[in-house]
């Protein structure tokens, strides 16, 4: 198709294509561009190591031992019962470490040794395996009485107890299960969602700002509709991220059948796989397109860079809080806090994206998104119109004194007047 | 065809009445301006006056807030943009763009396909003794350099009016006589071509008409000629004798330099005076008339003031 016309001027949609065309090359072959590439790898891996880090630290910082002090013969029977039955439950078993060996009619401070506080000494179980005494704190005390008295109850046993060998069947999933596993898949495509919104629309703001210090928004006006250079911008960013998703869902796949893994191994979202990219995929476009839009007209309101941050601030915390209700609405599916969340545009792509994960229909997937294609087309026609008010307006150079709103009021840009 | 309808449409630019106010600041007052087809143009005045304004809103980047124009014969400038080529007063290009994809970007902004674009684009800048630039990044590129860039990019699409704003400030004397020619080569072709200034020379070497505009208003547009013509011409008389009853012949504001005398050519012409001189034996030992420069008639038309501030920001000679 040329773009050439033999009209005075581009179409809207064809100096769109020139904008977008023009901001997409610039930004995908600029150095810049491998950092937006690598952007995921930096939460992934800073997650990775603070949850590493945080199990390690919880393991050590937090294990607990249960001490003993009995009469010898019953601290030994009470250690082989304690490890037999470890081997067979696990960590549920606490570590059992001896504090004395009682000759007859001794006795033992087990208060003493807590209040010490030396080690990592929970509880102290004394008496006799007939009638053990437990002292803890009173969490410890719910946590393990039962555990103390069926170590009792082995450490008295004549005989070893046989145990049957368990026959085990596996199956893919559990209703349990899939409910978690369907949970933490909405969280994650959630939390996904909001990252690359959020990493997008800063940028979409950034190439504005620089292309207004540039001062070849002049250029652009003079020659194309404003309301093409807003959407423009907004949907190279939008081809961006679509070449970024692609490229991360590439490397994604890859390191899932190297791992030899498929996504069959995770819990199956209730309207599967493929529909699910695809929601999210649609999800992401509008979540993008009503955010950048509110980005984009701020960066035309902002007569400076400094304004454009102030002023992005307030938007951006918002648009966390937003988050974190669409977050909440995923617990709350089917009440009026999960109504609400979807019905407000800028929640709505992050509570269906969940609802996508949790729930197999697919009608209200249809309403919701019909529903945010009228909120993208106003807040981007809004977004537009005050654009292309504000981003050239001229006017005397604004004082500094002058606040924030009145200056964003007042003037548009740093064009001087001549 | 009636004569009045010839001349609208032998007009590039016809704006009557434009008004713009920026909050308190009225911008531009009235501005009137008629453009002839084919010409070059020169918008003079100091800076602050209101080019640029004027300028922003003959291109439909502004709207006026009253007032009429027709550009190229529409009402709506930015429908047709593709005829017509902008060079804004603050110059802007992407750093990062090469020089003649900048060029092409330029013209693709206009309907012009980026293929050919990006031809023309190598072709201009080769052709403008650019031709070792054409792959570097803008960023690398001189300040001079990035302009005449710029410029190229502006004329890629080959428009019928082209709208330079301060044209030559930034480019060093070669640059700009360089530019005086393209300019010039433009109008042979058949291109309109305005630009604002406030260096009057260059108005005065390269425009038939100008608008002089001062505080937002035009207290003069039309020919170049007739503009000088607006104050008289001035007599540069010798004489071997500094008195006697000729003197009395001599006009009201009559200024001495030596030997010399320096008066307006008086409304009746110089024959009565001449037969005054010669009968009075001033012994006349040179005697010429020159006509008004564009820079006294801007003094004149604009007043002292507008011409302090215009020469407040024009290079000097060595500068220019």
């Amino acid at each position: 198709m040329s773009t050439h016309t033999q009209a005075g001027r581009l179409s809207l949609l064809q100096a769109a294509f020139v904008i977008a065309r023009r901001d997409f090359t610039a930004i995908l072959f600029s150095r810049a561009f491998i950092f937006f590439l690598l952007g995921p790898l930096f939460p992934l891996g800073v997650a990775a190591l603070a949850g590493g880090i945080g199990a390690q630290i919880q393991s050590e910082a937090f294990a607990a031992d249960v001490g003993i002090a009995m009469e010898a013969e019953e601290v030994s029977a009470f250690v082989e019962a304690r490890d037999e039955l470890a081997a067979r439950i696990g960590p549920a078993i606490p570590p059992v470490v001896v504090l004395e060996r009682l000759g007859p009619d001794e006795s033992f401070d087990a208060e003493e040794v807590l209040e010490a506080g030396e080690g990592r000494i929970a509880a102290v179980v004394t008496g006799t395996l007939a009638e053990p005494e437990l002292t803890a704190p009173p969490g410890n005390l719910n946590r393990w009485s039962g555990t103390i008295e069926l170590i009792a109850a082995t450490a008295q046993r004549e005989e070893r107890a046989t145990y049957p060998q368990v026959t085990t069947h596996s199956v893919a999933t559990s209703g349990a299960s899939e409910n978690r596993g369907r949970y933490q898949t909405a969280q994650g495509g959630q939390i996904l969602l909001f990252l690359l919104i959020m990493l997008l629309a800063s940028m979409v703001l950034s190439n504005l700002v620089e292309e207004k210090g540039n001062k070849i928004i002049e250029i652009l006006a003079a020659a194309v509709p404003m309301n093409a250079v807003f959407m423009g911008k907004l949907f190279a960013m939008l081809g961006i991220s679509i070449f970024g998703i692609m490229v991360w869902g590439s490397i994604g796949s890859l390191l899932l059948t190297l791992g030899e893994t498929s996504l069959s191994d995770f819990a199956n979202p209730g309207v599967g796989w493929p529909m699910f990219f695809l929601l999210g995929a649609i999800y992401f476009a509008m979540g993008y397109l009503l955010l950048g839009s509110i980005f984009l007209t701020i960066g035309s309101m902002a007569p400076t860079v400094r304004d454009v941050q102030t002023m992005a601030m307030p938007v951006t915390m918002a648009q966390v809080v937003v988050f974190f209700l669409a977050n909440m609405a995923v617990t709350q599916m089917g009440t009026w806090i999960e109504y609400t969340a979807i019905m407000f545009p800028l929640s709505s792509p992050f509570v269906m994206v969940a609802r996508g994960a949790m729930d197999e229909a697919l009608w209200p997937h249809l309403l919701a998104i019909a529903w945010q294609i009228v909120c993208v087309v106003i807040f981007v026609r809004v977004g537009s119109t005050l654009f292309r008010r504000k981003v050239m307006k001229s006017g005397p150079p604004t004082g500094g004194r002058k606040s924030l709103l009145k200056r964003v009021l007042k003037t548009g840009t740093e064009l001087p007047l001549n | 065809m009636d004569i009045a309808t010839s001349e609208i449409t032998e007009l590039a630019i016809e704006a009557r009445g434009l008004v713009k106010r920026f909050d308190e600041t009225l911008a531009v007052d009235g501005v009137d301006i008629s453009v002839p087809k084919g010409s070059i143009y020169g918008i003079l005045g100091p800076n602050g006056a209101g080019k640029t304004t004027t300028l922003r809103m003959l291109l439909g980047i502004i709207d006026p807030d009253s007032g009429t124009r027709r550009v190229l014969g529409h009402d709506k400038p930015q429908d047709i943009a593709r005829l017509i080529g902008y060079l804004p007063e603050e110059r802007g290009l992407y750093p990062a763009m090469k020089a003649y994809e900048a060029i092409a970007f330029m013209g693709a902004l206009r309907g012009l396909p980026l293929p050919q674009g990006r031809e023309r684009g190598r072709q201009l800048m080769e052709g403008h003794g650019l031709g070792h630039a054409v792959d570097k990044q803008i960023r690398k590129l001189s300040k001079g350099m990035a302009q005449i860039v710029q410029l190229l990019g502006t004329l890629v699409h080959e428009p019928q009016l082209v709208v330079l704003d301060e044209p030559f400030s930034g480019l060093d004397a070669i640059n700009q006589g360089k530019l005086e020619v393209l300019i010039r080569s433009l109008a042979d072709k058949g291109t309109t071509v305005i630009f604002s200034t406030h260096v009057i020379s260059h108005a005065e070497r390269l425009c038939e008409n100008i608008a002089i505009i001062a505080g937002g208003k035009v207290p003069f547009a039309g020919g170049v000629d007739v503009a000088r013509d607006r104050i008289p011409a001035q007599v540069r008389l010798e004489t071997s004798a500094s008195e006697g009853p000729w003197r009395h012949a001599l006009p009201e504001g009559t200024r001495r330099m030596g030997q010399f005398w320096h008066f307006p050519l008086p409304e009746s012409g110089i024959e009565p005076l001449l037969r005054a001189l010669i009968d009075g034996n001033a012994g006349i030992l040179s005697l010429s008339i020159e006509r008004a420069g564009l820079h006294d008639a801007f003094v004149a038309i604009a007043g002292e003031a507008a011409a302090a501030d215009l020469e407040k920001n024009t290079p000097s000679e060595e500068e220019a």
